[in-house]
């Protein structure tokens, strides 16, 4: 059976992209940017961003909804960085030498993570989210009073002037860009980090390999449901947490290619927000809380960051204040994001209540089940 | 002994710990020249503040929608509540109760819609109510710059519009509560009879629904909801009533909360307010499920002791400033605690 196009079934199953590309597609002429500059930056935040939220997919596909835990994968990063700069090892070598250090940490930390998800199975969003505000907490004892003073430091130019901690931003001109630049190409007056691409590209092709070997098609079959799953001898709860301590690998580098980018480091400020630009990334190109693709992940970074471009630009012109498009726009990420949630929350549902409306044998047409899984 | 072990394991570990845990920092603050009076006297300061936020997390808890992660909204309508007050020029104890009145009607609103929202998405609630706090505080920071408010007092000297990020309360209604009959013993320790009478009250009232028909409907809807609804009882009116009621004590909540902290924040500032509430209540032995007066009193009692005490004794101890990282590790270890704890009940 041929399936027709059902254009309204097809906006509501993406309305959070439709609102997305609406608002960008009125807020981009307004804000009176150039091509050029917006081009520029997207491409600048596709090289940036892109590996930090392709670390959501595997825990999604495990049905694990949004890893919200991924910022432990972020400290990870942080302290693999913090002791590049200490060691003064630079360019490309810093950057491995940083996600050789933090990978043991986000090894350990994301079998943690793992394990406190098993717990809390049903809630694994709040609880995550939760983690990660309580490892934020332990970072900070670890950063702020153990580096220097249990954990040597060499550098004094990062230590704070007391002897011990590390100071409130930390410069990353050693390992500044060196990915980006390692291969930047100039083309139609627009620079391209090949670099940064090559490696996005690499990732690409390691989840679609991922997807189809044995332990993928576990990941995606508890995914599906958890009791079949363990009925057919799949672990369960051991997979779970693999999904997860690959998801917080990848957010260790995903950390340490964003931070490379930017070029300094807010020492206990820069995980803050990385789950929240993530999340809201992902959703926003279009995935739900069970299903996301490489495809999501590419479409939701260049809309998000579009609007986060030319939003403050847009309040600007239309209301003479820059601070009501930065409001507007973090009002709308958060909004996407609640909105995401809450339709696949009542998607279930009623996929729930069909199930139930066909066990009192009432005919229904499966086809009203919606996006239900 | 067996029965002191059954205590500890159904109290839960981390809650002796913390109360132990206070009592020694209440013990150690006068070798290291802390003194107890005025630590007392700001430790029930701050439970007079925080207590009906904490509150007011009981009746969705009771009903069975979680925590509410979204208390945002009653604050944004508390806030609200507030500013017309002072827009439209009430001070003192009109200002307050002025503030209170107009606060409850828009809270109710918002609860209503919100608790619509929560109803559809049952089992879900917690996440989604982060957010739509989260979304609800930056799109009210658009309408904080945009309504026309124009007292002096609140709007920025210089542009004459917008609302400044702290708004102070002198001259309206700042500390009204705190000092109504207010008890100076020593020259330390002050008692701020009001605003504890008035926290009282508020979980005295709580207390009484929950005693009342509606209030028993609501605990047996959280506690099962087919049995509810084979005794009659609409899960979803229940569920409404209950995150409206929560919203309207997130309402007054943030008010007594302004008027002993003497300012009102605006824009970003209830961002994360909901978390220590969160993390108090669940301290004083509620869990995801199940909470009482007595948790909420003695949960926001030994938080905020905490709160007070480990700044100053632990800074003396130390000479580092550590109260932070014990703030974030305690609060948010007490909620992820609570969070992983029911699945292991009911496996």
């Amino acid at each position: 059976m041929k399936k027709k196009f059902d254009f309204r079934r097809f906006i509501a199953d993406n309305v959070v992209v439709v609102i997305f590309l609406i608002l960008t597609a009125i807020a981009t002429p307004i804000s009176g940017l150039s091509a050029n500059y917006i081009l520029q930056d997207i491409i600048t935040r596709i090289g940036r961003n892109s590996f930090l939220v392709f670390s959501l997919l595997l825990p999604i596909m495990a049905g694990m909804g949004l890893n919200f835990g991924m910022v432990l994968g972020a400290m990870a990063g942080e302290i693999g960085l913090i002791f590049a700069v200490d060691w003064n090892i630079s360019g490309v070598w810093g950057l491995g030498f940083s996600v050789l250090v933090g990978l043991p940490i986000a090894i350990i930390l994301g079998w943690a993570a793992g394990a406190v998800l098993n717990r809390a199975k049903g809630r694994e969003m709040a609880t995550g989210y939760i983690l990660g505000f309580f490892m934020d907490g332990v970072y900070q004892f670890v950063v702020l009073y153990l580096m220097g003073s249990l954990i040597p430091m060499r550098s004094l130019a990062i230590t704070l002037s007391r002897g011990y901690g590390i100071r409130n931003t930390l410069n990353l001109d050693s390992v500044r860009q060196s990915l980006d630049n390692m291969m930047m190409v100039k083309l139609f007056g627009l620079n391209f980090p090949v670099g940064t691409f090559i490696i996005v590209g690499l990732l690409c092709v390691f989840i679609v390999w991922f997807r189809k070997t044995k332990l993928g098609q576990d990941m995606r079959a508890i995914g599906q449901d958890q009791l079949v799953s363990n009925a057919s001898g799949i672990p369960v709860e051991t997979t779970r947490i693999i999904a997860i301590v690959m998801s917080t690998v990848l957010a260790m580098i995903g950390q340490v290619i964003f931070l490379q980018n930017m070029g300094n480091m807010a020492t206990y400020n820069a995980h803050r927000q990385t789950g929240f630009f993530a999340v809201a990334a992902i959703l926003v190109g279009g995935a739900s809380v069970t299903k996301a693709t490489i495809p999501n992940v590419f479409v939701g970074v260049v809309l998000l960051h579009l609007m986060y471009i030319v939003m403050p630009r847009a309040g600007a012109e239309l209301f003479g204040s820059a601070q009501i498009g930065e409001y507007f726009r973090d009002a709308f990420s958060y909004g996407a994001i609640a909105l995401a949630l809450v339709l696949h929350a009542w998607r279930k549902r009623r996929g729930v209540e069909i199930d139930r409306a066909g066990l009192r044998m009432n005919t229904v047409d499966p086809a009203a089940k919606g996006g239900a899984v | 002994m067996l029965k002191i072990k059954e205590f500890a394991a159904d109290f839960g570990w981390p809650r002796i710990i913390i109360f132990f845990f206070l009592i020694t920092l209440f013990i150690v603050a006068p070798f290291v020249g802390v003194s107890i009076s005025m630590s007392l006297s700001d430790t029930l300061n701050r439970f007079g503040q925080n207590a009906i936020l904490v509150l007011a997390l009981v009746p969705m808890v009771q009903a069975g929608c979680g925590l509410n992660f979204g208390l945002p909204v009653g604050i944004i309508a508390g806030l609200l509540g507030a500013t017309i007050a002072m827009q439209i020029g009430l001070t003192g104890w009109f200002g307050f109760f002025g503030a209170v009145a107009i606060c409850l009607p828009i809270a109710a609103l918002f609860g209503w819609l919100y608790g619509q929202l929560l109803n559809k998405v049952k089992g879900e609630e917690m996440t989604i109510a982060m957010y739509v706090g989260f979304s609800l505080v930056t799109f009210f920071s658009i309408l904080w710059l945009l309504l026309p408010y124009s007292s002096p007092a609140m709007v920025w000297g210089y542009t004459g519009k917008g609302l400044r990020t702290t708004i102070t309360l002198d001259n309206f209604w700042s500390r009204i509560l705190n000092d109504f009959m207010a008890v100076r013993i020593g020259e330390n320790f002050v008692f701020p009879t009001g605003m504890i009478l008035f926290a009282l009250f508020c979980a005295f009232l709580v207390y009484l629904f929950f005693r009342s028909k509606t209030g028993t409907a609501m605990t047996a809807v959280g506690s099962n909801p087919d049995f509810a609804r084979a005794g009659g009882v609409s899960s979803d009116k229940m569920r409404t009533i209950s995150v409206m009621l929560s919203t309207m004590l997130g309402a007054v909540g943030i008010l007594v909360y302004q008027q002993s902290f003497g300012f009102i924040q605006m824009y970003q500032a209830p961002l994360f307010m909901a978390f220590p509430a969160v993390a108090a209540l669940l301290i004083g032995g509620a869990s995801v499920n199940k909470a009482s007066m007595l948790n909420v009193i003695v949960g926001t009692f030994l938080f905020q002791g905490i709160l007070t005490m480990t700044p100053s004794v632990i800074n003396s101890v130390l000479q580092t400033d550590m109260s932070e990282v014990i703030r974030i590790v305690l609060s948010n270890g007490m909620i992820l605690y609570a969070l992983t704890r029911k699945t292991k009940v009911t496996k």
